[in-house]
């Protein structure tokens, strides 16, 4: 048995996706403490975008076909079944992702090995690896002993920090041999859909500019629209400001509006009506600004400021262009 | 002489009055059949019972004409044409049974001493009042009252009763002056004048035959043209009136008994009643113009909603008579998504307000809540209602919280109520779902405790037993999920032990005295806790330690006010405070609604509403001089109106009130802010 | 075509749960059951595939929580038969044991299509679909929205982050892992439901038994719950500046 450490590489229109690099850090930390390797598994139809991504890798499995340019459960299953019953290591690594959900309970039912879903910490504590879960939509968090040879991990986007500085080694690329009769055909792949244009369905955006009575009056709008242009979002309401007439009701959050669970939901001068509450509590990370420090939207919130939206909007916005946050997308 | 008994032509003036008058009588005897057999399509329902009660409902509505002396411009004039017509129906009977036999002598109260007179003064008034309602009509045009041909010609044509039974009246008197020595004023003014004609006097004789034949002609063709016409509703709405609901209009009918589906959209799963409101109802707009989601430009319309089934039964139910239809559904459209737009009954708060007005008895709402049923039935509601109603399956509260946490208020107390399912109480409170969970009413329900406790009543709650009672479900079409929230809270009531029983909340008041038939067949007679209230004051249980000279308005919740008359307990509470009521302009029984009843509160909006009910209310409130405070007693009135106050800008002009908060301030003498920091 | 829908019933959270005295297991007796979500949208879809294509529509669950109920009501909504599968153990099952026990009841019945939620509030070792497919050996797609049904295979959209979505084509039998039904799952009036409850045929199945237990739980633990928002203080620039840096650490905006 070895304590190499694998992650399997997804990439979505040519890039790899931010949560490999983050779990390629977390995974090369681990094995490198359980004097293992890091492997990174590349399947793809073209490596050349996506190697340098990996540098941080000791050595990359790559997989290069036609078919591999876009993910099919199918056909990623065969290729990396293959590889595990190859040669286990001892901690396989993806994401909890629309990728990493379709291989990993397949992957654990073909090859036996166990599986976790939903971690959100990996810890190595006297030379045990342990694996923080959360279930329950994060009411609880389960720790679990990886005590088998083998087990296969689907990580929390967002779980493992990027590493800051690329590592500039040139990992080993060692071509990945396919069984003869890799699986195809079951599952092809037809087309990739687009987000819908037209007006923006909130309940699909990540990252919400919410807006309440505090923003004042119509004048103050483009400045929340600014804002969520910098930060990659867009802009929602509570009742109030939607039905002044400001916002169309598209974009109205609550128990007459929309329920949206966004990843950020940033509050500004909204008093947390339950009404409101209702359609936007179960948001992954709620900022809320409010003069008022007894609003209780602040009862809702991870993280509040009392001050005043109107003056804070402009400074949020060029503090978010400085730092350049949307261009990580 | 009898004018039949003239020859016309070769024939007896009598004989052709026969042939036009079973002519009119067959073609009369022909559509009213027709209309009774259409009725008869309708599911049966049972309304021979309790005669007494419903003769008197005829006495006040259709003799009394209650509801149509609301509006005087109209009312009045209605009255008397009313009236008039009931005159010269006598009268007119009278010159038939003349003409049709000339050999026999029939009294002939045209010239009697004591009914001439009358129907003189009643044909001059008719006149009047035609003018008036013409005036209306064509000059000023409500909104909302169709000019139609059909309309017009009815109006011409009573107006030409009136003259030609003048006219009639007049020349008999120029004709022979010595025969008629009663006391016409009109007859004799226009005789006095068109004697002075040379030649009216010499042809007065004919002229009055004339008009007495164009009389009795008009009559006939009258008779066999109203229940062809719109104006069908001076033959039906006597009918709707006695055949009217007697039962509390708290009480909604049950559903079509098991087996059937629940609910309705096709013109036999409607009760006869129903169908009868079609007939009865004189398109006048009342309930309309009452309605407060019509008001503020929601499509909803109860005047709409019963001419589409009476479009419906007219069009589609002679073939569903000839069972054209096929054996399947089929033939007839469906009303529902047809004629009537599922919005339409959405958008209705089931605030009784139409119902209240309609002078014919029409009962709009268990139409509208039949038609909602099928809805339901048929899987059709919006998310949120859906919402709703599973919260409500399952946790027995819309706010889709745990049952455990519905005593989650009586932590911010000083002490702890009673359980009543643990100790007997005196009074049993059931709170209601807002009272218990919506956190700005909480503060609300704690004052009451606390004034409770100065007061010193006996009290206890159900603790997490207590479930929604199912008011709003049942009005919102969810008959299923009323039965099993009414199983639910019978269940946990019989387990306690209490001998009274009150409510903060006038929906859950309405439903347990109304449709908790278990409940109120044994003693425990429901008040609400405004009633409760004003009697600890008036008994001086409880003293006013600080009279409050605030400057108020009260707003009657549609579920105390409309739907069971609890009119005055809450003013009485609010002079014992000292606080200075002023009076909206709608207020009791023409209370706007607050637009959250009937399930309305958990419903999407309806299109992009430009205003609400709740706005409509809090603008008239602010409207008042001086007024600061609109006060309540509804807590689902309490969340709208301060809703209201935010999106229409109203916040700093006028405050809205519990009246709850007010009687902790005066009784306990501090406000319920500082008492609860107090206690902190 | 044949559809088999396969449910669970989980742990309902508006109600609360509490961790047993060991530590290292929920208390069920802290617990109120309710129809996973996404299984509830996986019935859903197959209703709406029974609509469109006169499919037969069978429900499978396992016996935990209120799972009569639950299998009532998707009679209810119009599912053809149900099953009740027979763990013969009193803990819920592990996924790989409910797998298995899934797999030893569907294996040699012609379904073309097993649906099922793709993922439970309560799914620690990988979820179910998953786990069935790889035991059977059928292809098995998760994230799915939308199914169509087109001679004798499946069209499904799968989702992706930020709005994006990939059709694939899915050769028949299959599992599918369904993330939304196309429409929000219908409401049944609580007569229906009654109704049902009276009549309904609910049939029983052994499953073969299995008690995989895969993964070793060391401690289960509540996230500390502050009593409401951290509050960022100073000048409105600083408070701009720490909610971005917030936003970058916790890397939301991407
Ligand atoms: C049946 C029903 C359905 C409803 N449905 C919805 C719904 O779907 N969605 C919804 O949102 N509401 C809904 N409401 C309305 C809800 O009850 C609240 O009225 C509404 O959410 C309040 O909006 P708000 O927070 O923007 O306004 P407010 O409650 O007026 O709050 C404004 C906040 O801004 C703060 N503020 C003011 N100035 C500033 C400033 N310069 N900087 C920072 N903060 C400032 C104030 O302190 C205050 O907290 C519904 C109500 C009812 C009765
Ligand atoms: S009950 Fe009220 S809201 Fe409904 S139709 Fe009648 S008047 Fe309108
Ligand atoms: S239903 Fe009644 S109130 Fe409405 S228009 Fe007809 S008669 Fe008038």
């Amino acid at each position: 048995m070895s304590n190499d450490v694998w992650v399997v590489a997804e990439h979505a229109r040519g890039q790899l996706s931010e949560s490999t690099l983050e779990t390629v850090g977390k995974g090369r930390e681990l094995a490198h403490a359980t004097g293992g390797k890091l492997v990174a598994l590349l399947l793809t139809d073209d490596e050349r975008n996506q190697i340098n991504s990996l540098a941080a890798a000791d050595l990359i499995l790559l997989a290069r076909r036609p078919e591999f340019r876009e993910f099919t459960p199918e056909a990623y299953g065969g290729a990396i079944e293959a590889a595990l019953k190859e040669a286990p290591p001892r901690l396989v690594l993806m994401g909890s992702t629309s990728v990493g959900l379709d291989l990993l309970s397949v992957l654990s039912a073909r090859t036996g090995f166990a599986c976790l879903d939903s971690c959100t910490r990996l810890d190595l504590r006297a030379s045990q690896l342990l694996a923080t879960c959360q279930i329950y939509g994060g009411k609880l968090f389960v720790e679990v002993a990886l005590s088998s040879a083998t087990t296969l991990v689907a990580v929390v986007p967002g779980s493992f920090a990027k590493p800051a500085d690329q590592p500039s080694g040139r990992p080993e690329v060692r071509e990945l041999t396919l069984p003869a009769d890799l699986p195809v055909s079951r599952i092809t792949f037809h087309r990739l859909i687009e987000p819908p244009s037209g007006d923006v369905d909130i309940t699909k955006v990540p990252i919400l500019v919410a807006v309440g009575r505090g923003i004042q009056n119509a004048d103050n709008l483009p400045l929340a629209g600014e804002l969520a242009e910098a930060l990659g979002g867009a802009v929602c309401a509570s009742r109030p400001v939607i039905d002044q007439g400001w916002l169309p009701l598209t974009r109205q959050v609550g128990k007459s509006g929309m329920t949206v669970k966004p990843k950020l939901y940033l509050a500004l001068g909204i008093s947390g009506a339950p009404e409101h509450l209702e359609g936007m509590k179960q948001s992954e990370l709620i900022v809320a600004v409010n003069t008022d420090p007894k609003a209780p939207i602040f009862g809702a919130a991870h993280y509040g400021a009392v001050t005043d939206v109107v003056e804070l909007i402009p400074m949020l916005t060029e503090e978010a262009r400085k730092q350049g946050l949307k261009k990580a997308s | 002489m009898v004018p039949t008994s003239a020859q016309l032509g070769p024939v007896p003036g009598w004989a052709i009055l026969w042939v036009v008058f079973l002519t009119a009588v067959g073609l009369f005897a022909w559509r009213v059949t027709f209309l009774i057999r259409l009725l008869r399509l309708g599911r049966s329902e049972k309304r021979w019972d309790r005669i007494p009660e419903r003769i008197k409902q005829v006495l006040v509505h259709v003799l009394g004409q209650r509801r149509l002396l609301d509006e005087p411009l109209v009312g009045i004039p209605h009255v008397l044409i009313f009236y008039g017509f009931l005159v010269f129906l006598l009268a007119t009977s009278s010159m038939l049974l003349q003409g049709l036999l000339p050999g026999i002598h029939v009294p002939s109260l045209e010239v009697n001493r004591y009914v001439a007179p009358v129907i003189d003064v009643f044909a001059a008034l008719v006149l009047i009042a035609l003018a008036v309602t013409s005036f209306r009509r064509f000059v000023l045009r409500p909104a909302g009252l169709q000019l139609t041909w059909d309309a017009t010609l009815v109006n011409i044509l009573i107006a030409a009763l009136m003259v030609t039974y003048l006219g009639a009246s007049s020349f008999r008197i120029v004709a022979s002056p010595a025969e008629s020595k009663v006391w016409l004023p009109f007859a004799w003014g226009l005789a006095d004048w068109f004697a002075r004609s040379e030649t009216l006097r010499t042809n007065a004789q004919a002229l009055s035959h004339v008009f007495w034949w164009a009389h009795v002609l008009i009559v006939l063709f009258f008779l066999a043209y109203l229940p062809y016409s719109k104006h069908l509703h001076l033959l039906a709405s006597p009918f709707g009136a006695f055949f009217s609901r007697l039962d509390p209009p708290g009480r909604l009918p049950a559903p079509a008994p098991e087996g059937q589906r629940l609910g309705a959209e096709r013109l036999e799963e409607f009760t006869w009643r129903e169908l009868l409101s079609a007939f009865a109802c004189a398109e006048c707009g009342r309930c309309e113009r009452a309605c407060p989601s019509f008001q503020v430009g929601e499509p909803c319309s109860p005047r709409q909603l019963v001419h589409n089934l009476k479009v419906q039964l007219l069009q589609y139910g002679p073939a569903l008579l000839k069972k054209a239809r096929a054996a399947t559904d089929g033939g007839e459209p469906a009303l529902l998504g047809g004629l009537i737009a599922p919005a339409e009954l959405w958008s209705c708060t089931t605030c009784l307000s139409c119902v209240e007005h309609c002078p014919v008895l029409n009962e709009h709402l268990s139409i509208m809540v039949d038609l909602r049923r099928r809805l339901v039935e048929r899987g059709e509601v919006d998310a949120r209602l859906q919402e709703a109603f599973s919260n409500l399956q399952r946790y027995g509260n819309s706010f889709g919280q745990s049952e455990r946490k519905r005593a989650v208020w009586t932590q911010g107390l000083d002490f702890k109520p009673k359980d009543a399912r643990k100790e007997p109480v005196e009074w049993l409170w059931f709170l209601g779902e807002y009272a218990c969970y919506h956190p700005a009413l909480q503060e609300t329900t704690r004052s009451l405790a606390r004034v409770l406790r100065v007061a010193e009543v006996d009290y206890g709650i159900l603790y997490e037993a207590e479930r929604n009672t199912g008011n709003d479900a049942r009005r919102a079409g969810e008959e299923g999920l009323f039965e099993l929230l009414r199983e639910k809270n019978m269940a946990a009531l019989e387990k306690a032990k209490f001998n009274n029983i009150f409510s903060t909340d006038p929906h859950v008041y309405n439903t347990f005295k109304n449709e908790y038939p278990e409940l109120n067949h044994g003693r425990h007679p429901i008040r609400h806790h405004t009633e409760l209230l004003a009697d600890l004051l008036e008994r001086g249980r409880l003293k006013v330690a600080r009279k409050l000279s605030h400057r108020v308005t009260y707003h009657d919740p549609c579920y105390l006010g409309r739907y069971n008359g609890v009119y005055e307990a809450p003013r009485k509470v609010l002079k014992a405070l000292g606080v200075d009521l002023r009076e909206m302009p709608r207020s009791r029984r023409d209370s706007f609604c607050c637009g959250g009843g009937g399930g309305r509160v958990w419903m999407e909006e309806i299109g992009e509403a430009q205003s609400r009910p709740s706005e409509s209310r809090v603008r008239e409130a602010a409207a008042l001089a001086g007024v600061e405070m609109l006060v309540v007693a509804c807590p689902k009135d309490f969340v709208m109106f301060t809703d209201a106050l935010k999106t229409t800008g109203l916040e700093g002009r006028i405050i809205v009130k519990d009246l709850t908060d007010l009687v902790a301030e005066a009784v306990i003498g501090e406000a319920a802010e500082v008492v609860q920091k107090r206690a902190a | 075509m044949n559809i088999a829908v396969l449910t669970k019933q989980v742990a309902d959270l508006v109600e609360g749960i509490e961790i047993d005295a060991s530590g290292r297991a929920v208390d069920r007796d802290s617990i109120r059951y309710i129809l996973s979500e996404s299984d509830d949208h996986a019935l859903e879809e197959a209703l709406l595939l029974k609509e469109r294509s006169q499919a037969h529509v069978e429900v499978f669950s396992l016996e935990t929580g209120e799972v009569r109920d639950g299998l009532c009501t998707a009679l209810a909504k119009g599912a053809d038969r149900v099953v009740m599968i027979l763990a013969g153990q009193e803990t819920p099952p592990s996924n790989h044991a409910a797998a298995r026990m899934f797999a030893s009841v569907l294996k040699g019945l012609p379904f073309d299509l097993i649906l099922t939620g793709v993922r439970a509030i309560d799914d620690l070792d990988g979820s179910v679909g998953g786990l069935l497919a790889g035991y059977l050996g059928l292809p098995y797609v998760g994230l799915v929205r939308k199914v169509e049904l087109v001679d004798g295979a499946a069209t499904v959209e799968k989702e992706y982050p930020g709005g994006f979505a990939a059709e694939l084509g899915v050769k028949l039998p299959a599992v599918l892992g369904i993330q939304a039904a196309e429409q929000p799952p219908r409401y049944v009036p609580v007569t229906r439901l009654r109704q049902v409850m009276k009549t309904a045929q609910v049939e029983e199945q052994e499953a073969e038994p299995a008690s995989e237990e895969p993964v070793s739980v060391e401690r289960m633990y509540k996230p500390e719950e502050g009593a409401g928002a951290a509050m960022l203080s100073g000048s409105a620039e600083e408070i701009a500046r720490q909610i971005v840096n917030l936003l970058s650490e916790r890397r939301v905006t991407r």
